[in-house]
């Protein structure tokens, strides 16, 4: 998505939500597969200075105070710079007060030595509503003020926010016109956009421009037991079992005992949410993005079926579940990129309620949950049980209601036993042992399966295929084809 | 029997497996239906109509701006209109004499001004409660406060809401250029040579720039809009108010006007395509082969300065894409459109074995769905990011199938969804786009490789809309019941 790496850089005064930003940016960016990691340079300064006595750090003319904040946010650069060239990191988030023209030109020298791009994000608001919400909200619990009571934490913080203000130099439209940025104004109600570089930078700007930070609650939960569950059969397009049907209706009665402002009802295309919905008896919209992972060949079969007959591509499922994509099917990958709109939309509106299915709800819970590619495709997702999550602080409190209706369980727990992969073929060859006469293996399946899974853009995979004889003896036929895999992963 | 008079061609209808979807159920009794039957299948991007109004000088870009955000919502499927004051006025007035017409002291041409305008803004309430619009975007200078207002009220009493664009610009480079494309050749200078032509609108905008008081931070910060400065190198956003506004900000801040081209082709000819099957995933044939090499020679022969590649995550198109020698990216949006259960058949195996399917596809081929497959619909819903990428990128070559071809080129040249699913996009053959005024320039390159012909006209046969509403009618009545369909082969 982008060829040089970026630095997003916050700039605002104590109290502004630069760290809320970050934080979420961060976990957006992450869910869509760019790996961002934020750098908050008062994390340094707290291991730096390890007990926090007062504002008196922050003032302007306290020299010892300055000379270490300038080494913290020093040694934040040079992880950023690690994160970037060394670890392949894609965006970093420096997430500071930068509240100088020349700590930003410190920044940007450093950006141009290490050929990153620089993105700047900008929060002003004088509401002192939200300030004093803030503050509350997020700095009286900060280890900062662990000794404090309430009201000596407000002071002491107030005072620090006056130490910023004087030698505070907002981004400007002129001055600052050749510098890519935004500015947030008043937590949303205006914004000023300057020289977007590209795609990365686009999407940002999109992103920062539908979040809001208004209370409300997101309601994530399954369709009702469907026919096929029953038969332990995944996919299809089945309508509700009875019980399915009853928890219809206990949904219907726990939202309406919610009583929700507003709310607004997502299902997907698939007659299972829709019958779950229309027991609410309010209007529904119903997305296609929503729909079930496609199992491709696998649709409508059970576990233990496609074991049988496609055993390669269940094991390869548990290697990866996350990058495998079913054959003539989809990826857990796939889904976050079919999501991205629902998930832009969620951030948008209010008060929802989506009925999904469980590959989705596992893709929206890691988006709100900020769980890792690895993790996300084994988060429980039982049927009949709601997710009600609530954004707090810099994070989502999550609240789990049992409807009491039963249920077969649909989950597979990560299987023990795997071949060790750590690494994606790079440098080694893999022998791949194929038995003689195997009628269920076909080789070319098995190549292009193998190809998809463990191939890494940039390297040659070759396939030899053995002919094992008497389990002693292993002649090497010939090298079955050499797939050369180009700079954008391919499939073929 | 009862009889619903539901025109098949009022885009209400969703085909879903070979059961209907009805929307706008609000006509319909709605304890009359069985209970499959819902509103609206797709989300709804706007509850209220929305007017958007440009603001700005003569030649800053408004009409071009309007036009091609018109295209981009209908393309997307809200409905859309421009209503451009210039064309009222050349109405009104039948010739254009010079710009005394529009000096601020006179009189007589305010009144006629005043007029047209509010002729447009009855219009615009027209198209809101009788066409069923959605957006309407309303092309003029609206320069004063004082004209701001009256539009702002009209929507207040009607209840629409409002959505400001103004293009600020005031580098003189982009102004001639602006000047020179389209100004000079509009109806109102045909008389005119192009020296005089061109003092005379640089005298308009004299009149204008007086009176012009732009959107302002903090007096309009009530009021949501988007002020683009300088064609895009600055942006200030106030009170987005909902998901439409944030659609057409995205889209607005990701255009650009930089001179470019856009190469559009499908694969080279496939192994299926040979056979006449739709849909698969197979190898270029022999022909396809040289199709792609001949493909390489041309895009050689064009030099074009940093060209991208973009295929499909299917084979032909990246067997096409690997005889150029560049680096190319997938895209999954790229895909052709899924037939389903119709997936690798010739069509008349699919006439034979789902004959009403094949029937209905022919009735509405926009919005049918293939069993277990997409829509042209739901084509044009995952093509969005390929479109919004399109527009930020320069030269861009986009090799992929018939159906998404279709979509894109719908989307360049403005075709409705009527006419979209019927467009001819052969094999073999290259066709450049190249943004120009306010809209595309075409240019097709037939390579000389032979190839099959994969095209399906426009049935002729049109059966008559009362044997279409008995044979729904069947098909509704048969919904209620388990219809067991013949198993595909």
């Amino acid at each position: 998505m982008t060829n040089c790496p970026t630095l997003i850089v916050t700039v605002g005064l104590p109290a502004r939500g630069k760290t809320y930003i970050s934080k979420k940016l961060t976990r957006y960016l992450n869910w869509i597969d760019v790996p961002t990691k934020e750098f908050n340079v008062g994390q340094y300064r707290r291991e730096c200075v390890k007990i926090y006595k007062s504002f008196e750090f922050f003032r302007p003319d306290n020299e010892e105070g300055l000379k270490i904040r300038k080494q913290c946010a020093l040694a934040a650069l040079n992880d950023v710079r690690q994160f970037l060239t060394d670890e392949g990191g894609q965006v970093a988030v420096f997430d500071a007060t930068n509240t100088t023209r020349e700590r930003r030109e410190t920044i940007l020298r450093f950006a141009e030595q290490n050929g990153f791009k620089v993105f700047f994000v900008e929060s002003v608001c004088e509401d002192p509503d939200v300030i004093a919400e803030n503050i509350v909200q997020v700095k009286l619990g900060c280890p900062d003020y662990t000794h404090c009571n309430t009201e000596d934490a407000v002071a002491d913080f107030m005072k620090r926010i006056k130490c910023y203000e004087n030698s505070y130099q907002p981004l400007d439209e002129e001055l600052d016109r050749d510098l890519s940025f935004i500015k947030i104004i008043d937590v949303g109600r205006r914004y000023l956009v300057n020289r977007v570089q590209d795609h990365i930078q686009s999407r940002i700007v999109y992103y920062l421009m539908n979040i809001h930070i208004t209370p409300r609650s997101i309601y994530l939960c399954r369709h009702g037991e469907s026919d096929l569950n029953i038969k332990g059969r995944i996919g299809g397009d089945s309508g509700l079992s009875a019980r399915g049907k009853e928890f219809a209706k206990a949904l219907g009665q726990f939202i309406q005992s919610q009583n929700i402002r507003d709310l607004k009802v997502w299902t997907s295309q698939m007659k299972r949410t829709i019958q779950t919905a229309e027991a609410l008896g309010v209007p529904y919209e119903q997305w296609k993005a929503l729909n079930e992972i496609d199992a491709g060949v696998c649709e409508e079969l059970m576990y233990e079926e496609i074991q049988q007959k496609y055993p390669l591509e269940f094991a390869l499922r548990d290697q990866d579940k996350y990058r495998y994509r079913y054959p003539k099917g989809e990826s857990y990958e796939d889904l976050v990129q079919r999501l991205e709109p629902v998930i832009m939309e969620l951030e948008r509106q209010e008060n929802v309620l989506v009925i999904c299915h469980q590959a989705v709800m596992r893709c929206l819970l890691a988006y709100f949950l900020d769980k890792t590619a690895e993790e996300l495709p084994y988060l429980k997702c039982a049927l009949h049980t709601v997710l009600k999550l609530t954004p707090m602080a810099y994070g989502c409190k999550v609240e789990s209601v049992c409807l009491n209706v039963d249920a077969v369980n649909t989950h597979r727990d990560r299987p023990s036993v795997r071949f060790t992969n750590t690494h994606p073929l790079s440098m080694s060859v893999s022998l791949v042992l194929v038995k003689q006469a195997s009628p269920i293996i076909n080789l070319r399946t098995l190549c292009s399966s193998f190809t998809t899974q463990f191939g890494k853009p940039g390297c040659n995979v070759m396939f030899i295929a053995l002919h094992v004889v008497d389990n002693k003896k292993i002649n090497i036929l010939y090298p079955y084809s050499t797939i050369k895999i180009n700079l954008f992963k391919s499939t073929s | 029997m009862i009889i619903y008079k539901i025109p098949l061609s009022s885009h209400k209808f969703q085909y879903i497996s070979g059961k209907f979807q009805i929307w706008n159920i609000s006509k319909i009794p709605q304890t009359k239906f069985p209970e499959n039957f819902r509103k609206s299948s797709r989300p709804q991007f706007t509850n209220c109509p929305t007017m958007i109004v440009m603001v700005g000088l003569p030649a800053r870009g408004k009409t071009y701006i309007s036009k091609k955000l018109t295209r981009y919502l209908n393309w997307i499927g809200v409905p859309t209109q421009v209503f451009n004051l210039g064309q009222y006025r050349r109405e009104v007035l039948q010739t254009y004499k010079n710009y005394e017409f529009f000096r601020p002291d006179n009189e007589e041409a305010m009144k006629i001004r005043r007029a047209y305008a509010s002729n447009a803004l009855k219009d615009i309430a027209s198209y809101f409660t009788k066409e069923q619009g959605q957006v309407a975007v309303l092309d003029a200078t609206n320069t004063t406060r004082e004209r701001r207002g009256v539009i702002i009220n009209f929507a207040k009493e009607k209840g629409y809401k409002v959505f400001f664009i103004e293009s600020v610009c005031d580098d003189p480079e982009i102004i001639e250029a602006n000047t020179m494309q389209v100004k000079l050749s509009s109806p109102d200078y045909e008389n005119y040579d192009k020296e005089e032509a061109l003092v005379d609108f640089l005298k308009r905008i004299d009149c204008y720039k007086m009176s012009y008081v732009p959107l302002d931070e903090e007096k309009d910060r009530h009021l949501s809009f988007i002020k683009i400065f300088n064609v895009g190198s600055r942006y200030l956003v106030n009170r987005v108010q909902d998901h439409i506004q944030s659609r057409i900000v995205y889209y607005l801040m990701n255009i650009h006007v930089t001179p470019r081209s856009i190469y559009l082709s499908r694969h080279g000819e496939s192994e299926l395509n040979l056979l006449g099957r739709i849909g698969g995933d197979t190898g270029l044939s022999s022909q396809g082969q040289k199709y792609a090499k001949a493909l390489a020679e041309f895009i050689r022969g064009q030099s074009i300065k940093d060209l991208k590649v973009w295929t499909s995550h299917m084979k032909r198109t990246i067997q096409t894409a690997e005889a150029l020698g560049v680096p190319y990216e997938q895209w999954k949006a790229l895909n052709e459109i899924d037939a389903g259960v119709c997936e690798e058949m010739t069509y008349e195996e699919i006439q034979a074995t789902h004959p009403e399917e094949f029937a209905l596809r022919d009735q509405d081929k926009y919005r049918y769905r293939y069993p277990k497959g997409e829509s042209y619909e739901d084509l044009v819903h995952r093509l969005e990011p390929v479109i919004m990428e399109l527009e930020r990128q320069e030269n861009v070559l986009v090799i992929c199938h018939q159906a998404v071809m279709r979509c894109l080129l719908a989307y360049f040249l403005d075709k409705s969804e009527d006419d979209l699913p019927y467009l001819k996009c052969p094999l073999h053959t290259v066709l450049k786009l190249t943004p120009l005024a306010y809209g595309c320039k075409v240019e097709s390159f037939y390579l000389n490789i032979q190839a099959v012909n994969t095209h399906r006209d426009r049935p002729t046969v049109n059966r008559s809309q009362a044997t279409l509403l008995l044979t729904i009618h069947y098909l509704l009545i048969c919904s209620r019941a388990p219809v067991q369909k013949p198993s595909p082969a």
